[in-house]
């Protein structure tokens, strides 16, 4: 049978190689496939991967599709390290996206980006609140967080639905579910370029997505809370020896990962759409635990991990448009790419042995 | 080594595609580009596969004159604004966005792109180079209520709605209209479902409306789930969208088609003379087109599994309404609490039909807030 046996030292190069390997093959294995559907697989990759890089308003796009991603997957990072798995960012996200939308909604008048403060605010108290449920429950009942949070996720897209359709429904808007428009305070302004104006979509959160990314990585690294949850991941039992309280900590990075979730949510909907609507996210507190994996739950790493996903869903417009390519192939390449990872990820710890069964 | 050579084939794949999409470009020069923006895939068999009819009706119509290009599954959002945005940028001279959603959007991108016509479905905002356009879904549901009301033993008949939003209503009053033109005695019970596409639901919804004894089941739902449920039930019901025969050969009364060909082949040929149009002024409905079975943008499939009788009466109705002697909202109408909606001689606007927050006589219960 096949039994994997643990490598006694991992070099450290292949560490930092393996998300490359994984990238490497998942593009190779995407030739392969639109080669089977019938494309020229080398053109067909090149628009995937290349075409949303050849102008600098796409490249724009590029960072301001990441940005989300960017930000949750900095929150995950954290919990993953801590062996804590919030899969329910989603829901965070929403959360966050209700509490941000309800100091705009509740200030209809305001022209003052002032606004903008108490609605980061809120939507990371109301992240945090959603991730605080999962972490409590496993704290004082060893309830399984995967299961929680996952399903909470549930629970706010119903929520923000709700919301949607009934109390919160602008009555102008002919009964379709939206909100009405954000104040004018309430709206995160386009960052124009000097001498260009407008780049696509790109707007102000975009730079602080990367200045938190840039913050977390430092905050792991360099200080007593990072190292606590580092070693709490790596040896729980030698943080528990160092007097380290695993409750406390469980409960920090659930928290502090559900704040940034729900930032990015109040973010998304505050950028790019103006008003609260049934769906905002499509799967942001999703693809960003592929992020996360692929940044080898290193916070700096996330940013580049955050614009390689967001190249894939890009490609995935691209190639329909320039090529007719249907669009699940975007999500065959996310699958893809977490599966090599996952696979690459087992590859450099173990060694894949095989010994007959004997009786 | 290596990487030299991996930067070599790089420099050469993105040439060749330069020089390939150049190629394309330059063999179409004559031809007008037109882009489709889809909410999900033609696969649905309802929303997106009537339009994907559509602008294959535009391609076989115009043949090598218009180039067409669409994006499937482009949620309603910031994916939107960039994905209409990259249609514009690519050259194409007219875009299409088929759902409600990229009202925003589609707005938006034409103020950035003055000289692209834009052409959103469903929505209610315009401007100088973006116009509206939608079918009236409803005057189907009038030949629905029709053949109910004849078929019907338990004098029951269920409804599946989508959203209480304002279109939606129309096609439950047009309905209750038609049901209650020749069958005073006949009740629609209406159950949300809360989604346009949830097979799963949607067959939940039927099964719940035929325990409580609807023996006709209508929908305002894009999947065929209910009327297979009906067909497993021994119920009969109306297909949605597409002609659902196929799903339920011995349910499907008929089913209304959603028939975009015609509204596109007429908005791009206005492109291509000069004639398009997006309305003037304040008006709210100037720009609009909204048509119906008059001019075959909403098409009955044959009238099946139904006595000649019904099927002539059904016809009768149809022809009524498309030579227009037979007006669907017209005085003396009620809603269902009683209250006068209109008096004898009076008929709706389109704004009134908008407007409709209030069921008429021979629907139960009423709308949710």
């Amino acid at each position: 049978m096949i039994y994997l046996e643990p490598r006694k030292s991992v070099p450290s190069w292949l560490r930092v190689a393996t998300p490359f390997f994984a990238i490497g093959i998942t593009i190779m294995m995407g030739g392969i496939i639109f080669a089977a559907l019938g494309y020229d697989a080398l053109k067909a990759l090149s628009v995937f991967f290349l075409s949303p890089l050849s102008r600098a308003d796409q490249i724009a796009d590029l960072f301001v599709k990441a940005t989300p991603l960017i930000i949750i997957g900095t929150g995950l990072v954290f919990c993953y390290r801590a062996n804590i798995w919030n899969i329910g960012a989603e829901g965070q996200l929403i959360l966050g996206a209700l509490g941000a939308g309800w100091v705009a909604l509740s200030y209809p008048d305001v022209t003052s980006y002032g606004l903008l403060i108490p609605m980061a605010l809120a939507a990371m108290a109301a992240g945090a609140l959603w991730a605080f449920i999962p972490a409590i429950l496993r704290v004082r009942f060893s309830t399984n967080e995967i299961l929680v949070s996952l399903m909470l996720t549930y629970v706010a897209s119903l929520l923000i639905d709700y919301l949607v359709r009934g109390p919160w429904r602008n009555p102008m808007s002919f009964g379709f579910p939206l909100t009405p428009l954000y104040p004018d305070g309430g709206l995160i302004p386009p960052l124009l370029i000097p001498g260009i104006g407008r780049l696509g979509q790109l707007h102000w959160a975009v730079p602080a997505a990367l200045v938190i990314a840039i913050i977390g990585g430092i905050l792991l690294r360099r200080t007593l809370p990072g190292f606590q949850v580092r070693l709490f991941g790596e040896a729980p039992r030698a943080a528990k020896f160092g007097g380290f309280q695993p409750d406390r900590i469980t409960i920090a990075v659930m928290l502090g990962s559900g704040a940034l979730a729900g930032l990015a949510g109040a973010i998304e909907v505050s950028a790019n759409i103006g008003q609260l609507q049934p769906n905002i996210s499509f799967g942001y507190g999703f693809t960003a635990i592929i992020v996360a994996f692929l940044a080898r739950l290193n916070p700096m790493a996330v940013i580049a991990a955050g614009l390689v996903v967001a190249l894939a869903e890009l490609g995935g417009d691209a190639a329909q448009i320039s090529l007719g390519i249907p669009k699940v192939v975007t999500g065959l390449f996310k699958g893809l790419l977490l599966f090599m990872l996952l696979a690459g990820e087992t590859w450099t710890n173990y060694h894949v042995k095989w010994r007959s069964l004997k009786a | 080594m290596k990487s030299i050579q991996f930067g070599k084939w790089l420099a050469s794949s993105l040439i060749a595609a330069v020089a390939a999409l150049g190629m394309t470009s330059q063999a179409q020069a004559e031809a007008m580009k037109v882009g489709f923006v889809y909410l999900t895939n033609p696969g649905d068999h309802g929303w997106t596969y009537a339009h994907e009819m559509g602008r294959q009706q535009v391609e076989a119509h115009f043949g090598d004159k218009v180039v067409t290009t669409y994006v499937e599954n482009v949620p309603e959002g910031p994916d939107a604004t960039r994905v209409i945005r990259e249609l514009a940028k690519q050259g194409n001279q007219m875009i299409f966005t088929t759902s409600f959603g990229y009202m925003d959007p589609t707005l938006k991108v034409s103020k950035e792109f003055p000289e692209v016509k834009f052409d959103h479905i469903t929505g209610y905002k315009r401007s100088p180079n973006m116009a509206t356009g939608n079918i009236r879904f409803y005057e189907g549901r009038y030949v629905q209520g029709v053949v109910a009301g004849l078929m019907t033993k338990s004098n029951k008949i269920g409804y599946l709605g989508a959203f209480p939003i304002p279109e939606v209503i129309q096609g439950i009053n047009a309905f209750a209209q038609g049901l209650r033109s020749v069958n005073q005695d006949a009740e629609i019970s209406v159950v949300w479902v809360n989604s346009w596409y949830d097979p799963v639901k949607e067959s939940d919804a039927a099964k719940v409306l035929i325990a409580e004894g609807a023996d006709i089941l209508a929908q305002h739902t894009d999947s065929p789930a209910m009327l297979q449920t009906a067909e497993k039930a021994g119920a009969l019901g109306f297909g949605q969208s597409s002609d659902m025969h196929e799903f339920a050969p011995n349910a499907q009364l008929f089913a209304s088609v959603n028939n975009w060909g015609p509204y596109y082949i007429n908005q791009i040929e206005k492109a291509m003379d000069g004639s398009w149009s997006t309305g003037e002024g304040p008006d709210h409905w100037a720009g609009n087109t909204w048509k119906g079975i008059g001019e075959d943008y909403l098409v009955l499939t044959e009238f099946k599994n139904m006595p000649a009788d019904v099927a002539a009466a059904a016809q009768a109705a149809r022809d009524g309404i498309a030579d227009g002697s037979l007006v669907i909202f017209k005085g003396p109408m009620k809603d269902n609490k009683g209250n006068v909606i209109l008096k004898d001689g009076e008929a709706l606007d389109d704004g009134g039909l908008w407007a409709m927050n209030y069921y008429v006589d021979g629907v139960q219960g009423q709308i949710p807030n």
